[in-house]
């Protein structure tokens, strides 16, 4: 049996290259990331959707499409450039004019519908956030995971503006015997019987004052396959919460059931230093995915590049679960020694920190190592946090320059 | 008339619209017909050399299940297993 082990070395490289020929030209056109599988490389292509740059296309249907590397090097993504992921093949054209959502459940005293333009209506606030898939970097587990195997593009930061959720959820009634706060899109499955992809949260997050129903983002309307006209955005926690062309939601005095909250989604109990905690979806084995843990990523060079002995800067984004980054750190020496990144602009506690580092590179091989501090004290891993769905990849990264 | 198209695309800012879907070539071997008449009717195929050498048999099989039973997809008995070995002996480890 192959291993993922084995095609991460030196003579890894080679073996793999017999295994699929041309893989690896073909990934470095797409700008893959290192270490996916190398099958990945066969039908990985950039092309653009309609409305978008070309990304990175792992999937035409459900579109799922990641962001190059170099879209990154801005703490704020910008919407053509901004990742696509789709759970369910069945995507409508919302029509602005006669959209609407309801807002219900047994948990809602007085249901009610709201249109696109009830919702710009209310009183609308700004966060800026970063929205990662669950499983974005899924593709670097080793061992395998089977899904979407993202690299580390599956992710994106902007400035999304919207109406509180808490807002719309007052106009509703809600009930004190509510726990929960559910959404379902628009889209849908291709056949009847693939359920629904319907997501909750708890009803401490979803009265949180950062919680929005968003319309814009950027300062444009949320782009089609972004969740135009309007999506949920949960600031701290992964993507799967942030329903896309949000047309239902309800206030639950039960827990939501459904594959897309069990068995899917879900880490197990106790494996990740998270402090929010989903408890009216946990079991004795595994709890819904929560905040985004702490993270960063280079991206001034890809693992490899070439740069001139003397000083070179590199620098890329930090971000974590909402709490704010502390302290970037950086090691050139393969973690023996560490110092501290500058840190840059400040967009708030849940969006990309970008930081910097200057060293002197030597002639030769020279390592970068990364680990992000957040404001809990918590870091990265050294070592990957293996899960059985391929979630929370904090893996410091630690790439290679030659000079 | 392609020129016409993109410029009546480029008029229309954020125009949703499908994806322009290529077909995924998989390898030619026994079991492809049961694969391709089966699987796209709910996803592309590049799902399946995307996660290609890796998985071995016991995971394509729990794949080919997970399919079945998780995403309803009507697929019968004697199609699962001839594209579980499709699977197994082409993009398998």
């Amino acid at each position: 049996m192959i291993t993922r082990r084995h095609l991460l070395g030196t003579a890894g490289a080679s073996a793999a290259l017999a295994l699929t020929g041309n893989t690896f030209a073909e990934a470095a056109g797409a700008g893959l990331t290192p270490g996916v599988p190398p099958g990945l490389g066969t039908v990985a292509t950039m092309e653009a959707l309609p409305g978008k740059k070309p990304l990175i296309k792992l999937s035409y249907r459900p579109p799922n499409y990641e962001s190059p590397l170099e879209v990154f090097r801005t703490p704020i993504t910008p919407n053509d450039e901004f990742f696509v992921r789709y759970h369910l093949a069945d995507i409508p054209e919302v029509d602005a004019k006669t959209y609407k959502i309801k807002i219900g459940g047994d948990g809602a005293n007085s249901p009610i519908e709201l249109t696109l333009d009830d919702l710009k209506k209310l009183p609308a606030f700004e966060v800026v956030a970063v929205n990662q898939c669950s499983g974005n970097r899924r593709g670097l587990s080793n061992p395998h995971v089977v899904g979407v195997e993202w690299g580390y593009g599956a992710m994106g930061c902007a400035r999304w503006k919207g109406a509180r959720l808490k807002d719309v959820l007052e106009k509703a009634g809600l009930k004190k015997e509510t726990i929960e706060v559910a959404f379902d899109g628009a889209d849908g499955p291709a056949v009847d019987k693939t359920p629904d992809f319907i997501k909750s949260i708890p009803v401490w997050k979803a009265i949180e004052d950062s919680t929005l129903i968003a319309y814009e983002m950027n300062g444009q309307p949320l782009p089609h396959w972004n969740g135009f006209p309007a999506r949920i955005v949960v600031p701290g926690w992964t993507g799967t919460y942030w329903m896309k062309h949000v047309v239902t939601i309800n206030a639950l005095t039960k827990p939501q059931g459904g594959f897309w909250m069990i068995p899917a989604y879900r880490v197990p109990v106790g494996k990740f230093p998270l402090r929010d905690r989903f408890i009216s979806q946990e079991n004795a084995t595994s709890t819904p995915i929560t905040e985004m843990v702490v993270n960063s990523l280079i991206t001034s060079h890809r693992d490899g590049a070439k740069v001139n002995p003397g000083k070179v800067a590199v620098s890329g984004m930090a971000w974590d679960g909402g709490y704010g980054i502390s302290s970037v750190q950086v090691s050139t020496d393969g973690g023996k020694t560490w110092s501290a990144a500058k840190l840059g602009q400040d967009l708030g506690r849940f969006a990309f920190r970008p930081w910097s580092f200057d060293f002197t590179a030597k002639k030769g091989k020279n390592t970068v190592m990364v680990n992000a501090i957040n404001k809990l004290g918590q870091s990265q891993t050294p070592e990957l946090i293996f899960n059985p769905a391929g979630y929370h990849n904090n893996v410091m990264q630690n790439i290679t320059l030659n000079a | 008339m392609r020129v016409f198209l993109i410029a009546a695309i480029a008029a229309l800012i954020a125009l949703p619209a499908a994806a322009d879907e290529k077909p995924v070539q998989l390898k030619k071997a026994p079991g492809l017909d049961k694969v391709e008449a089966n699987c796209q009717a709910c996803h592309s195929l590049d799902y399946i050399p995307m996660n290609s050498p890796f998985p071995n048999a016991a995971l394509w099989d729990a794949e080919v299940t997970k399919m079945i039973k998780a995403y309803g997809a009507p697929i019968d008995d004697a199609d699962a297993k001839a594209i579980a070995e499709y699977l197994k002996a082409n993009y398998g480890s």
